[in-house]
């Protein structure tokens, strides 16, 4: 049209000069993408608040009761933190969303169209949301921590992060959160819808480690240590559980689980017909 | 320039596609005829890769879609579903897109304009009206300014003023040496816009012939003549090619024969003719006839050697 006025496309030949499709445009393409949705925003944003306003109110109530009945494990440096709980489902939701949202608004077939060779779109998408959850959490859970040892502190009991474990405590509660993200993502890859990607999410991470709870014998109780939640709670927590993993095996449980899932998600989105 | 060669697609055992082979060049429209259901879009998915076929090729610019360095830049395609995120705005999908293949904003703001899109640009498209979204699909097929552009039902939920629309800009796009290809269940639309046509019944490919061809062999022209004397004209057109059938009593239907060698036979043998007069099939009607079964598309399909010899 304006670019071509005077030459015919009977012939045109793509020229060398120009641009065809890189990782570099693959990722800029999914950072769009997350950006321009006001979903992404509120979520991420419901994540934090929960995170800060949650640790305010454990510095709180803990600092209040120090002396009275505590369990040991309310006196660590993690027990602030626990806003993660409910954390881990809005960014594990939101992972899920960023890809099973392009399957139910049909947005899939222009991306597949753009990036035929498809797996570029699912690194770029699993480095976008993995870098936003990183570098927005991260410094979430150490406001986080500043807040409760804010409340700590008035009643006079505050730790500091260079007590043992506290800093790598307050760290890998932003790194879990973001693999809980890129599970929610690979999730989304695997059954494309989003009620059955949550509804996966939610029962890995809060249904199946109840029901081996409630399965008699040891070796349920073995297995559970490797679930997602469980190798999570080794690496985050300042306390270790009975027979539990040590927090660098924790780490590398939770990297793998997010692995596995991501290498299915690349075979299938692959092989199926988009 | 597409090329489908012994194109098929299976659905576990339902065969949406069978052994397809067509060309699509350009310069020209070429409509992509069928009736719902027919293997339009499964095709359609399978040129830009969505689908994979289960036999058989289909490459556009003689390579198959993926292996394209730049895919928008070779091809643009509009799906008939939708294929935009219903809470994005108009602007950042096409952002979006572009960015994949190192696509300006300026180009982005040029096919905002060319498309009309101006005004809700910046709006999200779940507020669409179905044209405007259809509009929306057509900026996105332009983005990478291709050579060839497929558009799947473009005139579905239109108004006349953008069926109009439509119409000029599929002419213009392959007045500009572009290969269009353009899927429709309606033959009257087909009739207007494409050069070509490439029809498909079931999966299977009918005609593969120009769109003039089309309607001079479909229509089955005849001709309705009222004479008094219905039995000696009848001996007397009655011949290699041509057949006579009467309905009415002093009526004969003629085909074979135009109007004017009808008339001057009948007055060379001194036959008194009370009317004559050409009847034509509409379009639609031959479409529907030409698809309406299973069996017609396999005595039919025959023909499709002779084309692609």
């Amino acid at each position: 049209m304006s670019t071509l006025a005077n030459e015919t496309y009977e012939a045109r030949v793509v020229a060398a000069s120009e641009p065809g499709v890189t990782f570099s445009g693959a990722l800029s393409s999914e950072w769009i993408k997350f950006r321009t949705l006001r979903s992404s925003w509120a979520v991420l944003l419901a994540a934090v608040v929960a995170l800060v306003a949650i640790a305010g109110l454990i510095g709180y109530v803990t600092g209040s009761k120090w002396d009275g009945q505590l369990d040991p494990e309310d006196r660590v440096a993690s027990a602030p933190l626990q806003g993660l709980f409910l954390a881990q489902l809005l960014i594990g939701v939101l992972g899920v969303l960023f890809v099973s949202g392009e399957y139910t608004t049909g947005m899939i077939r222009s991306t597949l169209a753009a990036v035929p060779r498809r797996l570029p779109v699912l690194w770029a998408k699993g480095v976008v949301y993995g870098l936003v959850t990183l570098s927005t959490l991260i410094p979430t859970t150490f406001l986080a921590y500043g807040v409760a040892q804010l409340f700590l502190s008035h009643f006079g009991h505050s730790t500091s992060l260079s007590a043992p474990t506290a800093f790598r405590a307050v760290l890998a509660t932003g790194i879990y959160l973001a693999l809980v993200g890129l599970l929610g993502s690979a999730l989304g890859w695997i059954v494309r819808s989003t009620p059955g990607g949550i509804s996966l999410l939610v029962g890995l991470l809060l249904i199946v480690p109840v029901l081996l709870e409630v399965v008699p014998g040891q070796w349920a109780k073995d297995i559970s240590h490797y679930l997602p939640s469980a190798a999570g709670a080794s690496f985050y927590s300042s306390l270790q559980a009975d027979g539990a993993l040590s927090p660098g095996a924790g780490l590398l449980v939770l990297v793998i689980w997010v692995a596995v899932a991501t290498t299915v998600a690349a075979f299938l989105l692959k092989r199926r017909d988009g | 320039m597409i090329e489908a060669r012994d194109l098929t697609k299976q659905y576990g055992d339902k065969t949406a596609v069978h052994d397809l082979n067509f060309t699509v060049r350009p310069g020209i429209v070429t409509g992509f005829l069928g009736p719902n259901g027919a293997g339009k879009s499964t095709t359609m998915r399978m040129i830009i890769g969505l689908d994979a076929p289960t036999s058989g090729r289909v490459t556009v610019n003689g390579r198959q879609y993926r292996d394209h360095r730049a895919p928008l830049r070779e091809v643009g395609a509009m799906l008939e579903a939708r294929a935009i995120h219903t809470g994005r705005s108009a602007r950042n999908h096409l952002l979006a897109m572009a960015a994949t293949t190192g696509i300006g904003r300026r180009r982005v703001d040029e096919v905002i304009d060319l498309v009309g899109l101006h005004e809700v640009a910046d709006r999200r498209a779940g507020q669409f009206s179905l044209g405007m979204g259809q509009r929306l699909g057509i900026a996105s097929a332009l983005l990478g300014d291709p050579a060839t552009v497929m558009l799947d039902e473009p005139v579905n939920g239109l108004d006349p003023e953008g069926i109009l629309w439509i119409r000029n800009l599929l002419k213009q796009l392959a007045a500009e040496g572009r290969t269009v290809f353009v899927s429709s269940h309606l033959m009257s639309e087909m009739a207007l816009t494409a050069d070509h046509l490439i029809v498909v019944g079931r999966g299977t490919l009918i005609r593969d012939v120009p769109v003039a061809e089309f309607i001079a062999s479909a229509s089955s022209n005849s001709v309705r003549v009222r004479t008094p004397d219905p039995s000696r004209l009848r001996a007397l057109l009655t011949g290699e090619a041509v057949s006579v059938s009467s309905s009415t009593e002093g009526q004969l239907d003629v085909t074979g024969l135009s109007t004017d060698e009808i008339g001057l036979r009948a007055a060379a043998a001194g036959i008194a003719l009370l009317e004559l007069s050409p009847v034509q099939a509409s379009l639609e009607q031959a479409f529907m006839e030409l698809t309406a079964d299973a069996v017609e598309y396999r005595t039919l399909s025959s023909s499709r050697e002779e084309v692609a010899a």
